[in-house]
């Protein structure tokens, strides 16, 4: 068995105890840490197509406690790379998002696109939500085209792009389709659609098949692995499924629980096109999913009433 | 077919208590007038021009002032929902302004615009503005705020976002309160033309009382009746369906 996993400890490493140790099964013991990388990011900041410095938010709650949602994120994304970000819930790693979009501003910490800050929003970087984001009152051709039309581009040249992307994602024959005619996985095609419509360099993924049943899932990945791959676009990825991010990304980073730093960021070697139900996928997720745990079970106690600890055992899939 | 049925049955009904009470002749015909009276008045007003120009005089009246509600009711709207300054200010005084009839602007109106069509609009709009306010700052509020993030994503900006994004996003939110601000505006412009000599349906209707021509003034109730029966049911019915055509979704009524 080669290297599946690499681990690259993040600049702050959290001890883990001898509870959180991989336990099953034994790997072949390549697991090499690079451990000398400490302080210095995989991707050099002046190559990065997305950069992220010191990123820190902060926000009052309404009792008027002030909350670190993120703590100091550093994170470099190269052209072309696609990125999954998992943590459990309440990480902030939607927020993460919603911040290198530019829907809401940092407290300190730099973003930077190609090397220049981020100014709110803009078409270089666009999000696929998790659902319900299309515009219901528009058909699916005019969502499509609706980031084309903003920019001012001219009607003839939107309707052929628009022809193109609904292809690259087979929904040619749904163009004058409204979007509550079609199913959950139609609706994130279209999403993805008109997305790539205003070209943009990176795309910023929510959960965006969070909400659909596997099978759908996993038509999806594979859609999305091939537009991908034929398209060249920077993508980061959010979500909390591990075996998910060890099925689509050249990379998987580790959002701690709140507030949410970069626990630990893991290379993934395996060769594409990567099935979910692979062996060797689940043993690479088992390597995540165990550093993961203790983040879910700080959530679950944070969930639970006093005195309650609820713990997440090995057995449990994520 | 049950429907129709029942329909027909209320209103054949309805007529015939009508025709019965007027033919047993226990009020005098001028203050009870027959169905085939009222419908007499009503042939004879259309036959010598005076309901066509007061439906015309009127319809206008109330499509200019109604207009302008909307707009102004739009733009009030939205700044009460997107500053809090302006909720916690204005917002109480538009929602204790809507218990005052509309017709209590009239002599105001009267002594800032004068006896003419300025006065009438404005009670107009006085009526109709407020409806269209609150809904609109309520449909901004319940629409989901993903569709502006979303917007702004895609690279809608200031008044692209609003025309693009937050309008159309929140129509099915703000639909009821734009008929029933119509409705208002309906009830306010009759209210103030029966005030006030101005060819309108409100002055045919007065008209009616002054020569003791009961059919007079029942055809012209039966006129206003109609007329805010049919906007309503044809423009916003169907702006409503449409709604639910690209929806998918009933929309809150």
């Amino acid at each position: 068995m080669s290297t599946n996993v690499q681990k690259f400890p993040s600049q702050l490493p959290i001890p883990v105890g001898p509870e959180f140790e991989p336990r099953f099964p034994p790997h072949s013991g390549k697991l090499a840490p690079v451990s000398v990388r400490r302080h210095a990011p995989a991707v050099s900041p002046e190559i990065a197509k997305v950069g992220l410095s010191e990123i820190c938010l902060s926000y009052r709650t309404q009792s008027g406690e002030r909350l670190l949602a993120l703590d100091h994120i550093n994170l470099q994304v190269r052209a072309g790379e696609f990125v999954c970000v998992v943590g459990p819930s309440g990480c902030g790693k939607s927020t993460l998002l919603h911040l290198i979009a530019g829907l809401h501003p940092q407290t300190s910490g730099q973003i930077l696109i190609d090397g220049k800050p981020v100014q709110g929003t803009g078409t270089d970087r666009i999000m696929i939500f998790q659902e319900h984001a299309l515009f219901p009152w528009l058909t699916v051709g005019q969502n499509v085209e609706f980031g084309m039309k903003m920019k001012g581009i001219p009607k003839a040249e939107r309707e052929e792009k628009t022809r193109y992307y609904l292809k690259l994602v087979h929904l040619a024959k749904f163009e004058k389709s409204y979007i509550h005619q079609l199913s959950g996985g139609m609706r994130q095609r279209v999403a993805i659609a008109r997305a790539l419509a205003t070209e943009p360099d990176v795309l910023l993924m929510d959960e965006p098949f969070a909400a659909l049943d596997a099978q759908t899932r996993d038509l999806l990945h594979d859609e999305l692995e091939r537009i991908w791959s034929e398209t060249g676009r920077t993508i980061i990825f959010v979500t909390h499924n591990v075996r998910e991010a060890i099925r689509l990304g050249d990379r998987v980073v580790l959002l701690t629980f709140r507030p949410g730093r970069v626990k630990n960021e893991f290379h993934v070697d395996l060769p594409r096109p990567r099935q979910l139900e692979d062996p060797t996928v689940a043993r690479a997720a088992r390597e995540i999913l165990d550093e993961l745990r203790e983040e879910i079970n700080r959530s679950l106690e944070a969930e639970y009433s006093e005195g309650v600890k609820p713990r997440v055992d090995s057995g449990v899939r994520v | 077919m049950k429907r129709a049925a029942r329909f027909i049955i209320f209103y054949a009904a309805l007529f015939g208590l009508w025709t019965l009470l007027a033919e047993l002749k226990i009020w005098p015909p001028y203050l009870f007038p027959t169905p085939w009276g009222v419908g007499q008045a009503l042939y004879a007003g259309f036959q010598d021009h005076t309901y066509f120009i007061a439906i015309r005089v009127s319809m206008q009246r109330v499509l200019i002032g109604y207009s302008i509600s909307v707009v102004l009711g739009m733009i009030l709207g939205l700044g009460v929902a997107s500053s809090k300054f302006l909720e916690e200010t204005m917002g109480g005084l538009l929602v204790s302004l809507q218990s005052l009839p509309s017709i209590c602007w009239w002599p105001l109106a009267l002594l800032w615009f004068g006896l003419n069509q300025n006065a009438i609009l404005f009670v107009v709009i006085m009526g109709s503005l407020l409806s269209v306010t609150l809904a609109m700052e309520d449909g901004r509020k319940q629409m989901p705020k993903i569709f502006g993030q979303a917007g702004r994503n895609l690279g809608a900006k200031g008044f692209k976002l609003f025309w693009y994004v937050l309008l159309p996003a929140s129509l099915p939110f703000i639909v009821s309160g734009l008929k029933q601000g119509w409705a208002f505006a309906w009830r306010s412009l009759i209210t103030a033309e029966m005030l006030y000599l101005s060819l309108g349906l409100g002055q045919v209707l007065m008209m009616g009382r002054d020569l003791n021509d009961m059919s007079a003034v029942i055809a012209v109730m039966i006129l206003i009746i109609a007329i805010g029966y049919m906007v309503d049911g044809i423009v916003f019915r169907g702006m409503e369906r449409h709604l639910q055509n690209k929806w998918g979704l009933t929309p809150a009524t």
